[in-house]
């Protein structure tokens, strides 16, 4: 076993080089980021802690990490698989101690003294031991031809497609019975109903980046369209959440032509910047525009979510029927969390049926066709700006019947819950779950939304495993969690699912 | 049936076409021949309207499309394999041809399939793969297939022959030849590949530096000394 392989001394002088230049950069990047902590003393005064002892750790730390992945990668198994097995079972061992309160957790010799920042290390350990049984895995198997890699493809795309075929219908009931387990509790649905808003904006946007390949990053414009439009119509006209959901929604596909209009004979990059601009300027307007938008105070007292016509009241008015007068109920805060829940889920799934429909009509299948080459599509005699127009105006209706239910959920709308940052998350969950999927952008909506709801308890950290999370899915999945494309026509109608799948 | 005179069309300041006259005829096949960079691809693509011709008209069935959108031209009865290819390398061998009906009638899908594939059995076998897996013969087969499916009463094609091996470009003109002669397409083909394209059409043009040269029969050009020695000898 302790033959070496001849290649391994320009390997660890490699490795060594490697980790030399990680000491470099794990010092320029810690020494003021870790190295120094403000503090505020009494009054106002500030301060500064030096923490050097954590940069030095770091910088011992994490260049052996670097050297034992350099050489796991290069297929040097023994010190890499040994050293970090030893590193992922101690620091896991001592979590696994602190977690359950065990007295010896304080006297374990552990490089840092918060139990994250060490359980990250552990991360890192499983890392190198992940690469070190991969490579040398892939030095067993040879150099993989391309052939390999595409039958590899081909695998993927069949695994993707039967776990959509699965997974689809399993999610969909798991859905509507969880609130009627025992997880099913207030405060699950509440974070559910928020999953599932981004669920319902993840297939929105998938129409236009997806479907129709238009990057938008000023998604959430439309959003905040719909969002006002419910709550000026309550407000000032009292509206009930139903009766406004279609102007809602017929308003931001207007805006949704109204900003196409002129912008989408842009391609790509530039097309992109101009959304993104136009996702400011409607922020902007909506906090300047004090008479009537509220400004940055926002609209509040809009009318909260009914049961078609009936409140969600304690107390109804005298002479009014609220919805657990009128059932025999006993009131209970609940029962309006699982109507909204369920009113979601009824939009995410017409919004999810009108993708599906919309992909195996000409118009679907001329925006599938656009992304693909748009010189070959004119010559085809489609009107590009019109299909895109089309794209563009579905998926903003979309986001306007979203906004007008968060508004109805939330009761309360301002500038703030429409910043850039939202259409980030919705275009990041697009494409982590594999442009064009519509189960692959479920799981990632409820990765990215439900994810950070569960890590609420690691606080300080939780963006980090958050951003981490999103590292590895794109290193592991670079096309997304689940990308394929089912075809949408089939010859005479029959079926020929084994031909298609050895072929795809 | 297509009538074009007197067109100049420019990219920036540089004029590609200076001028050119060219009548195609219904039931006709009708060639352009010329060397890389004389205009062939640039003409084709100005009856299609991308780029637009800056001066002359370009009459199809009696109307001037010089000036139309080009999804509009298409929608006119006139479609086109352009150079490259440029299926939808994604879709299936469907959907691509779903995607040449666009425009038609849905109700003549069905029959119009049928009549495609006759014409390309390979296709039917290929009809769920997806187009870009499809070798460089099928990807030109399903080209010209996607244009035939709008029913079009004009047919361009750009150089169908482009990168292909000798056996599959003979295979191609062979079709090309039946579609024109069972049908009464008429076809407009711009190739490099002088000699087959020559043998084929009824009446070819030659262009050089965006001028129409010289024109004639496909016999007459074939046997023309100047033709032979520019296009003919030495190559293909």
């Amino acid at each position: 076993m302790t033959a070496v392989p001849s290649t391994s001394a320009p390997l660890v002088i490699q490795a060594a080089k490697e980790a030399a230049w990680t000491i470099l950069v794990v010092g320029l990047l810690s020494f003021l980021m870790v190295g120094y902590q403000t503090e505020v003393l009494q009054g106002q005064q500030m301060s500064f802690v030096n923490r050097f002892g954590d940069v030095i750790w770091a910088m011992v730390l994490i260049p052996i990490g670097r050297f034992l992945l350099v050489l796991a990668r290069g297929g040097l198994l023994l010190p890499p698989a040994v050293l970090g097995g030893i590193a992922t079972l101690y620091l896991f061992g001592a979590a696994v101690l602190g977690l359950a309160g065990s007295p010896l957790y304080g006297q374990l010799p552990l490089p840092y003294d918060q139990p994250m920042v060490n359980a990250i290390f552990g991360v890192g350990a499983v890392f190198i031991l992940a690469a070190a049984i991969k490579g040398q895995r892939d030095r067993r198997r040879g150099a993989q031809t391309l052939e390999m890699r595409e039958a590899a493809e081909a695998r993927q795309a069949r695994i993707a497609r039967n776990m959509s075929s699965i997974l689809g219908p399993i999610l969909i009931v798991l859905a509507i019975v969880i609130p009627w387990t025992p997880w099913g509790d207030r405060a699950v649905v509440d974070s559910l109903v928020l999953v599932m808003t981004y669920v319902m904006l993840g297939w929105g946007l998938n129409i236009v980046v997806g479907l129709a390949g238009l990057l938008d990053l000023g998604y959430v414009a439309f959003y905040a369209v719909g969002a006002y439009t419910y709550a000026k119509l309550s407000i000032a006209l009292g509206f009930t959440f139903w009766e406004s959901l279609p102007i809602a929604g017929a308003l931001a596909a207007l805006f949704g032509v109204l900003l196409g209009f002129p912008v989408l004979r842009l391609r790509g990059d530039y097309l992109a910047i101009v959304t993104l601009g136009f996702g400011e300027i409607i922020r902007i307007v909506l906090i300047n525009w004090q008479s009537f938008t509220g400004g940055p105070n926002g609209l509040g007292n809009i009318t909260r979510i009914d049961f078609f016509g009936l409140p969600f009241e304690r107390n109804p008015a005298p002479g009014t029927e609220s919805f657990h007068t009128f059932f025999g109920l006993e009131f209970a805060s609940t029962h309006r969390v699982f109507f909204l829940y369920y009113v979601i889920i009824v939009l995410a799934l017409i919004t999810n049926f009108v993708t599906i429909r919309l992909r195996k009509m000409p118009i679907g299948r001329a925006w599938e066709a656009l992304r693909e080459d748009e010189t070959a599509c004119r010559a085809l005699g489609i009107n590009p700006t019109n299909t895109k127009l089309t794209a563009f105006a579905i998926g903003a209706m979309f986001a306007g019947f979203a906004g007008s239910f968060f508004a109805a959920r939330q009761g309360f709308v301002s500038p703030e819950s429409f910043t850039f940052i939202e259409s980030a998350v919705i275009l990041a969950i697009v494409v982590l779950g594999g442009m064009g999927s519509q189960v692959g952008v479920a799981l990632a909506a409820l990765l990215l939304i439900g994810l950070p709801e569960v890590l609420r308890d690691l606080s300080l950290y939780r963006m980090l495993v958050f951003g981490g999370v999103m590292v590895l899915i794109m290193l592991w999945r670079p096309k997304g969690l689940l990308a394929y494309r089912e075809p949408t026509l089939l010859l005479h109608g029959r079926r020929k699912r084994n031909k298609a799948g050895v072929q795809s | 049936m297509l009538k074009i005179s007197g067109v100049h069309t420019f990219y920036g300041h540089i004029e590609a076409l200076k001028g050119v006259d060219i009548e195609v005829n219904e039931g006709e096949i009708v060639t352009l021949i010329g060397a890389n960079g004389a205009g062939k691809s640039t003409l084709l693509m100005t009856i299609c309207g991308t780029p637009r011709a800056r001066s002359g008209s370009i009459v199809f069935n009696g109307r001037d499309i010089a000036q139309m959108p080009t999804y509009e031209i298409m929608r006119l009865g006139i479609a086109q394999s352009p150079e490259g290819r440029r299926i939808f390398p994604r879709m299936s061998v469907m959907e691509n041809l779903r995607m040449g009906a666009i425009t038609s009638q849905p109700q003549f899908f069905d029959a119009d399939l049928e009549r495609v594939f006759a014409i390309f059995p390979r296709l039917k076998e290929r009809a769920q793969q997806r187009g870009g897996t499809l070798s460089g013969g099928e990807q030109q087969m399903l080209a010209i297939a996607r244009a035939l499916m709008s029913r079009p009463r004009l047919l361009l094609l750009d150089e169908p022959s482009l990168g292909l091996a000798p056996l599959i470009v003979r295979q191609i003109f062979e079709i090309i030849r039946e579609i024109n002669r069972e049908q009464g397409m008429t076809v407009f083909l711009v190739e490099q590949n002088a000699n087959h394209a020559l043998k084929l059409a009824h009446r070819g043009y030659v262009l050089v530096n965006g001028v129409v040269t010289l024109s004639g029969t496909g016999q007459e050009l074939l046997s023309n000394a100047e033709v032979r020695a520019a296009y003919l000898e030495g190559g293909h």
